[in-house]
């Protein structure tokens, strides 16, 4: 019982990272119905620019309040992040659009490793430890087996539920949301009525991208180490999750993710962990066969 | 990075602020991951570095190029003049810091590059636009060019090998002959999936694994042969596609691609994780070499040299190697041009161009895709059988998502269905990378710590973008009907739907 709430706690917080990740990809499919295979190092690059704007924090200008720290860094990866996937967007798939439907995803899989490769090349190939931050420890039970809850653990589940009903409130009552949803639900129309369809998708990348860069400033906290490699495996399992929870909706992709993240920390709890891919994979091709459209997704009607 | 050209405006006022616009942005991008550079110290704590001058070169580059852009009109002046501006900024930048290497040489060459491209502009903006009459392309003069095509690749070898001997030729046949060869062979393998039947895989390099992991384990537990391996090892593979195609293949496109990449992923976290089986990250190593049918590629009395009378020198093995795979991509363009024109090929191509319409004449779309899937997991694995008798060791390190990425480009470069393209793109792809290994010269303008192999994936991933918003369709984008009644058109890419499947 211990272990289960211990796994529980952990799978939520894990589950809230990819669900952050998996609206970026969820919203992009919607609007544009194109995977965008570079999400996931967008991701990376935020952890990275997390990383170094907490290190220039705290070196360069000589900041000791931690809280303070976590607040700047995150609003400037944030924004770093959306102005790199709002340049991405301008140069790698703006002038596709209207092309034929692989040309993007081809040119985002160009992206995705270029992205990785310049990170590598800048930044250097190894692996970028963080010294630990806001480790105390809540028992919430006593005992041999007593069931932690990290500040950490606490901190990614606030932020991420806060910025989510940020993200809706965005989505549901603003101008742009309405606009947005116009978009994906037809955007010849929506063109037609006045709605500037360009701008709607660059914000929807800048959306993206600055909810992708909560997510890889809460992973560069909660794994205390970032590589140029990490973009890969986050995003497909987001992507994943995206899809688990019905691609084009949003709801779905934050319960996506969470389950995936379930899933993941209750099989390497009980199962093993060399093959926890392996479970968070085949669920993606389980849900597919049996239920294409995904949790919350609408079933497609192909119409001649 | 600049933004893509929206309007073409020559105004000076104009490009300059479109210019500053870019730089700006530059700026915002490059300050927080170029500029600032971390480093691991003694303590293993990592320490800011600040390298400004990074940012700087990227600030400086990107507004040359915007401000060229936006003032000539011309994209041939543009490809002209923008690297000769960036060259010219970076040789008066080594002239004024007094670097090694003569800067004001650098600077002059950009110069004159950039003064050329001012005075062609002009002459090439006025010139009046050439209409090209459609070429009609007769079957008899691509039928020529192809059959000297092979025949050239045929003499390929015995060329390199009396021009540059058994030393100097064995970089040539083997880096780029081979190497290219195999990746034109999974380029074709993959167009029968990927441009014939219009099914987008991720995942091929899960069949490439399956070969090479069948000949691998045949060969060294119940010592069987290559020759006995190579089948079974196309027939495992296509075993496998069958497997992993039946319960996906009823998705549609995006779906699929990704329920095909999680398959490979799935097959290379097992190779790494079933140690008993797979012998995990280690991999497999001390397979069997290559023989002569029988006869080993070795010094002894039994051995090829020997027996025909020759030196012996290891790169009768390389240029054997050579032969097979050039054999084995024949026989997959072969095999792949004869189905096009069977009924099963038409139904591929009916397939990529619209589902609904073929379920509706009565095609059993379900058959047709697995047929497509089968055979292109087959001549995958052919193709990693091959890799793995040619590398003697497989790793699961060898087949990662990297490799699918750049088969698909390769096909999708190559324009998606065209033989002939897929060949092209994968000459321009791998032999492109592998030239960037042979750029040491640059060392002796950026220093010795600079390394272009470094840059190797990032200049493909870029590659990618730019030939994809470059060529969208592809290098060789006209389709020329597989069957036709009187006359065989060529039917520009542009009016071609494909890929609704």
């Amino acid at each position: 019982m211990e272990n289960f709430l211990q796994q529980l706690i952990n799978g939520l917080t894990l589950g809230s990272i990819y669900g952050l990740i998996a609206i970026g990809y969820t919203m992009v499919f919607g609007i544009i119905g194109m995977v965008n295979f570079a999400h996931g190092d967008v991701f990376m690059l935020s952890a990275f620019i997390a990383l170094i704007i907490f290190l220039a924090l705290t070196q360069l200008l000589g900041l000791a309040s931690m809280p303070v720290a976590f607040l700047i860094v995150l609003v400037a990866a944030m924004a770093f992040t959306a102005l790199w996937n709002w340049a991405i967007e301008r140069v790698a798939y703006r002038p596709l659009r209207g092309s034929f439907r692989l040309a993007p995803l081809i040119s985002a899989i160009g992206m995705s490793i270029f992205l990785s490769n310049f990170v590598q090349v800048v930044q250097g190939p190894r692996n970028k430890p963080v010294q630990p931050m806001f480790t105390d420890l809540i028992h919430l039970t006593d005992g041999p087996l007593s069931v932690t809850l990290s500040y950490k653990q606490i901190l990614i589940m606030a932020v991420t539920a806060a910025l989510l009903l940020g993200f809706w409130f965005v989505v549901q009552k603003t101008a742009l949301g309405r606009a947005q949803r116009a978009c994906e639900q037809d955007r010849k129309m929506a063109a037609l009525l006045g709605i500037d369809v360009d701008r709607t998708i660059s914000l929807t990348f800048v959306i993206g991208a600055a909810l992708a860069a909560v997510a890889g400033t809460l992973y560069m906290l909660y794994y205390g180490v970032v590589n140029f490699a990490d973009g890969f495996t986050p995003g497909c399992k987001a992507f994943t999750a995206a899809v688990l929870g019905g691609i084009g909706s949003l709801p779905g992709a934050v319960i996506g993710g969470l389950l995936i993240g379930l899933i993941e920390t209750f099989w390497s709890a009980y199962f093993s962990s060399d093959y926890k891919d392996v479970a968070a994979f085949s669920v993606l091709a389980i849900t597919l066969i049996f239920m294409p459209s995904g949790l919350l997704g609408r079933p497609e009607v192909e119409k001649v | 990075m600049p933004a893509p050209l929206d309007h073409k405006g020559t105004g000076l006022s104009r490009a300059l602020v479109d210019a500053g616009f870019a730089g700006l942005v530059t700026f915002g991008l490059s300050f927080p991951i170029l500029a600032l550079r971390t480093e691991q110290d003694m303590q293993n704590h990592l320490v800011v570095e600040q390298r400004w001058s990074w940012s700087a070169g990227a600030v400086v580059a990107v507004f040359c190029a915007r401000l060229l852009a936006g003032l000539l009109g011309d994209w041939r002046a543009r490809a002209l003049a923008i690297p000769g501006a960036l060259i010219a900024v970076f040789g008066a930048h080594r002239a004024l810091t007094q670097a090694p290497g003569n800067g004001g040489a650098i600077a002059a060459v950009g110069l004159a590059l950039l003064i050329g491209a001012f005075a062609l502009d002009a002459r090439w903006r006025h010139a009046p636009v050439r209409v090209v009459a459609p070429r009609a392309e007769g079957p008899d003069r691509s039928r020529l060019i192809s059959i000297a095509g092979i025949v050239a690749l045929f003499l390929f070898p015995f060329v390199m090998l009396t021009w540059l001997g058994p030393q100097g030729s064995l970089k040539w046949i083997n880096n780029y002959g081979v190497q290219i060869l195999i990746y034109v062979m999974l380029g074709w393998g993959l167009n029968i999936v990927v441009g014939l039947a219009g099914l987008l895989d991720l995942g091929y390099v899960a069949f490439y694994a399956v070969g090479a992991y069948a000949y691998a384990l045949l060969s060294t537990t119940f010592g069987l042969s290559f020759w006995i391996c190579l089948p079974l090892a196309g027939v495992l593979a296509a075993f496998w596609g069958v497997i992993l195609g039946f319960p996906v293949l009823r998705l549609r496109g995006d779906y699929l691609a990704i329920v095909t990449l999680a398959f490979g992923e799935i097959i290379r976290v097992v190779l790494i994780n079933w140690t008993d089986f797979s012998n995990g990250y280690a991999g497999i190593s001390s397979i069997p070499r290559i023989t002569f049918f029988g006869v080993p590629f070795t010094a002894a009395d039994n051995g090829f040299a020997a027996m025909f009378g020759l030196d012996f020198t290891p790169i009768h093995r390389t240029i054997f190697l050579y032969f097979l795979i050039l054999c084995l991509a024949l026989l997959t363009n072969a095999v792949t041009l004869r189905l096009r024109t069977l009924p099963i090929g038409r139904a591929w191509e009916a397939l990529r161009e619209d589902e609904i319409a073929c379920r509706s004449l009565g095609i059993n779309t379900v058959s047709t895709k697995l047929t497509a899937f089968a055979l292109g997991a087959m001549f995958g694995g052919f193709a990693g059988a091959f890799f793995a008798v040619r590398q003697n060791f497989v790793s699961p390190e060898s087949f990662t998502f990297i490799e699918s990425a750049t088969i698909l480009a390769i096909v999708v470069l190559g324009g998606m269905g065209s033989q002939i393209g897929v060949a092209l793109a994968a000459v321009a792809m791998i032999g492109g990378t592998e030239i960037l290994r042979e750029l040491d010269f640059l060392k002796q303008i950026f220093g010795d710590s600079f390394n272009p192999a470094q840059y190797r994936m990032l200049i493909f991933g870029l590659a990618m973008v730019v030939m994809m918003i470059w060529k969208p369709r592809g290098l060789i984008s006209s389709r020329t009907p597989s069957i036709f009644l009187k006359k065989r058109n060529v039917v520009s890419g542009a009016l071609v739907r494909e890929g609704q499947g």
